[in-house]
């Protein structure tokens, strides 16, 4: 955990993204012509090192999942690049990307919905080494048993099916059947979101765990800000389509920089009625993505906006050592 | 609260609970389904009618008895002493044997016209759906038009020409002997039965294509189906390992359905004359060769009718039974 109480050694990348763009067409009248796009994700840059736990926070709607989804490729971004352990993801033929996806998984916010209802999990954990064609089918299922213990499940559970397991379960279940492929790069899409508070640590848990049993690297997405601050080593802050501020934790919960990220950590509840302290209250909800507002997105929200704010959008610089913010009032 | 519970609580026994499978959960509430379970029973026994049809039937299906005709249930034919069940016809041949081997016919033709067309109704319904874009346009257009063509005179007309033309459409030694032997029929009745059914089967995929179809885009939205594609599965493992499966239950409602309208639509077929001719029997040429007598000797047609009405009836019952089974959320 105290990992950066040292000075941590930067590890080296694992995965780079450069200028990602996904926009959804929005198609309409007689001829299905394109009227509108809406800018999901709207030129993101980012990295995440070997090894650590990048998390990803924003409201709902910002595009948090499709980043997450534009990364493995789930869905297909507009432009831009995805490097992953040197390969260039948006490059690749279907043959190689199905290759490379032993190598990075994900686990997905619906634990109900993520599971095919008409297959034992047994069946589903299995699922991945089978496509891949890994092994026999008896060393397949030896090691989906071995990734149903290492998730806390029993052998036996293996010929139940999804209905016969509770929320907490089935998210465990989400996660053996990601790694047994034994990926390096995971991306969790709000993993503890759907969950009751009590089962959300112990998912967090074994999450954490995992990661240091078998050396993982994880994009967390999540809109929780304590469920971020626990498990990420850095955050990375969305608004609408844009990266607006991303450094080390500790950092970000310490000393934000960007007024977007001051106002999400003043609504943090806090379990204690005599602290009081500065209210930094958003007006207005997020624009909507189809027609965001010019210049920086946020100017339309911010408190301490200017003139410039609404002219020119301000670009994502690295302001401290490894403290990037995308603000014009941060030099 | 039940005995069981009951007993359980004074000893303090431990209570273990069962695992159940989808298919006994559904076997557990279709057997709830008394009218279902009824109809299933009845089904049952016409298939054995029919199955053991050559060990139950007394007279050959094309045996005439001379000067016979006409004979009331349960005559006894003077010379070899066996019984005429239900009778004779208007020529003299033994009505029961004739009925049952009848039956024969017409529920292979219905059987095999519904596996044809829901196998490919499933398939057509899966890729176009799955796909979606200009293909699916083409397909669901495509089914769509034949949807609004009135399918009965159609039936008529290309059955008639399939019929009376050996040569058009070529059938397969393997399949005639096939279908031979379970229909126990001549490779030239063999055809006409065929014929017959690639007919119904070809109207009938129309519409479990557009089924398959709704349900495989509700399934596409599904996040299993995501969870897959990122583990790397094809489209091919996609649709055949998480689409179908999970659209089986309207599938199999909408089969068991199609039976009975494939009883009914063979009937009527043969009942117009287009189907199976003459001396091979089912029930709807046999309707239709006794419907002159309707007035004098209604139990004629009333005889091969009633296993149409009956059979038609029970599949509707079976199909009803299995959807509240399946899904009770899939009221259609």
């Amino acid at each position: 955990m105290n990992t950066l109480s040292q000075k941590p050694e930067r590890k080296p990348d694992l995965l780079v993204i450069k200028d990602l763009v996904k926009y959804f067409p929005i198609r309409g009248g007689l001829f299905k012509r394109t009227k509108a796009m809406v800018k999901a994700v709207d030129e993101v840059s980012f990295t995440i090192r070997e090894g650590e736990t990048l998390g990803l926070v924003g409201e709902s709607g910002c595009g948090k999942t499709t980043l997450g989804r534009c990364i493995l490729r789930l869905v297909e971004p507009t432009s831009g690049s995805i490097n992953f352990m040197g390969q260039e993801l948006t490059e690749l033929r279907p043959r190689a990307m199905k290759e490379l996806r032993r190598e990075m998984q994900i686990i997905f916010q619906d634990p109900i919905a993520s599971l095919d209802p008409r297959m034992p999990i047994g069946n589903s954990v299995v699922e991945g080494l089978a496509i891949q064609n890994i092994g026999t089918s008896k060393e397949r299922f030896e090691i989906a048993i071995n990734m149903l213990r290492k998730v806390g499940l029993e052998d036996y559970h293996a010929r139940r099916y999804p209905h016969e397991f509770s929320g907490g379960q089935r998210q465990r279940i989400g996660i053996a059947r990601a790694l047994t492929l034994q990926p390096k790069f995971l991306v969790c899409d709000e993993p503890v979101s759907a969950l009751d508070v009590s089962i959300q640590s112990q998912v967090l848990n074994i999450l954490k765990e995992l990661q240091r049993e078998l050396g993982l690297t994880y994009l967390f997405i999540a809109h929780n800000l304590s469920v971020v601050e626990h498990i990420s080593d850095r955050v990375a802050v969305m608004y609408l389509g844009k990266i607006v501020e991303v450094t080390s934790r500790k950092e970000l919960y310490l000393n934000p920089l960007h007024p977007y990220t001051k106002a999400l950590l003043a609504a943090i509840p806090i379990p204690d009625p005599t602290i009081k302290r500065e209210r930094l209250v958003l007006k207005g909800d997020v624009p909507s993505p189809v027609n965001p507002p010019s210049g920086c997105r946020f100017h339309t929200r911010c408190p301490f906006v200017f003139d410039h704010c609404s002219q020119e959008t301000p670009p994502l610089r690295e302001v401290h050592p490894d403290h990037w913010a995308a603000c014009w009032l941060v030099e | 609260m039940s005995a069981n519970m009951k007993v359980a609580e004074l000893t303090g026994e431990e209570i273990t609970i069962q695992e159940r499978t989808p298919f006994q959960i559904v076997m557990m509430r279709f057997r709830k389904h008394r009218l279902a379970m009824a109809a299933l029973v009845v089904i049952t026994l016409i298939f054995m009618l029919t199955l053991f049809a050559p060990y139950l039937a007394n007279f050959e299906v094309t045996e005439i008895s001379v000067g016979d005709y006409f004979l009331p249930f349960g005559a006894v034919d003077e010379d070899t002493g066996r019984v005429h069940y239900l009778g004779t016809d208007n020529i003299g041949r033994d009505y029961f044997s004739r009925l049952i081997f009848a039956g024969r016919v017409s529920l292979t033709v219905a059987l095999i016209s519904v596996l044809i067309s829901e196998t490919t109704g499933v398939i057509i319904g899966a890729i176009s759906g799955y796909y979606g874009g200009a293909l699916d346009n083409v397909l669901m257009r495509f089914v769509e038009f034949m949807l609004t063509i009135p399918s009965l005179p159609l039936l008529l007309i290309i059955s008639s020409m399939l019929l009376a033309n050996e040569d058009l459409i070529p059938i397969p030694a393997i399949v005639l002997n096939t279908f031979g032997k379970i229909m126990l029929l001549n490779p030239r009745d063999t055809r006409s039965a065929v014929l017959i059914i690639m007919v119904l089967a070809g109207f009938g995929w129309l519409g479990s294509a557009q089924l398959m179809r709704g349900m495989v885009l509700q399934i596409k939205q599904q996040t299993f189906v995501e969870a897959a594609r990122s583990l790397g599965a094809s489209n091919t493992w996609i649709i055949f390992k998480h689409m179908i499966p999970n659209a089986m239950a309207p599938i199999i409602v909408s089969a068991s359905l199609g039976l009975a309208g494939y009883v009914v639509a063979e009937a009527a077929l043969a009942f117009l004359g287009f189907g199976i001719q003459d001396p091979v029997p089912t029930w709807g040429n046999m309707l239709s060769a006794t419907q002159t007598f309707m007035m004098d000797k209604p139990w004629l047609p009333l005889v091969p009718g009633l296993p149409i009405f009956i059979c038609s009836l029970s599949f509707n019952y079976i199909g009803d039974g299995l959807r509240d089974a399946l899904d009770p959320r899939l009221k259609m």
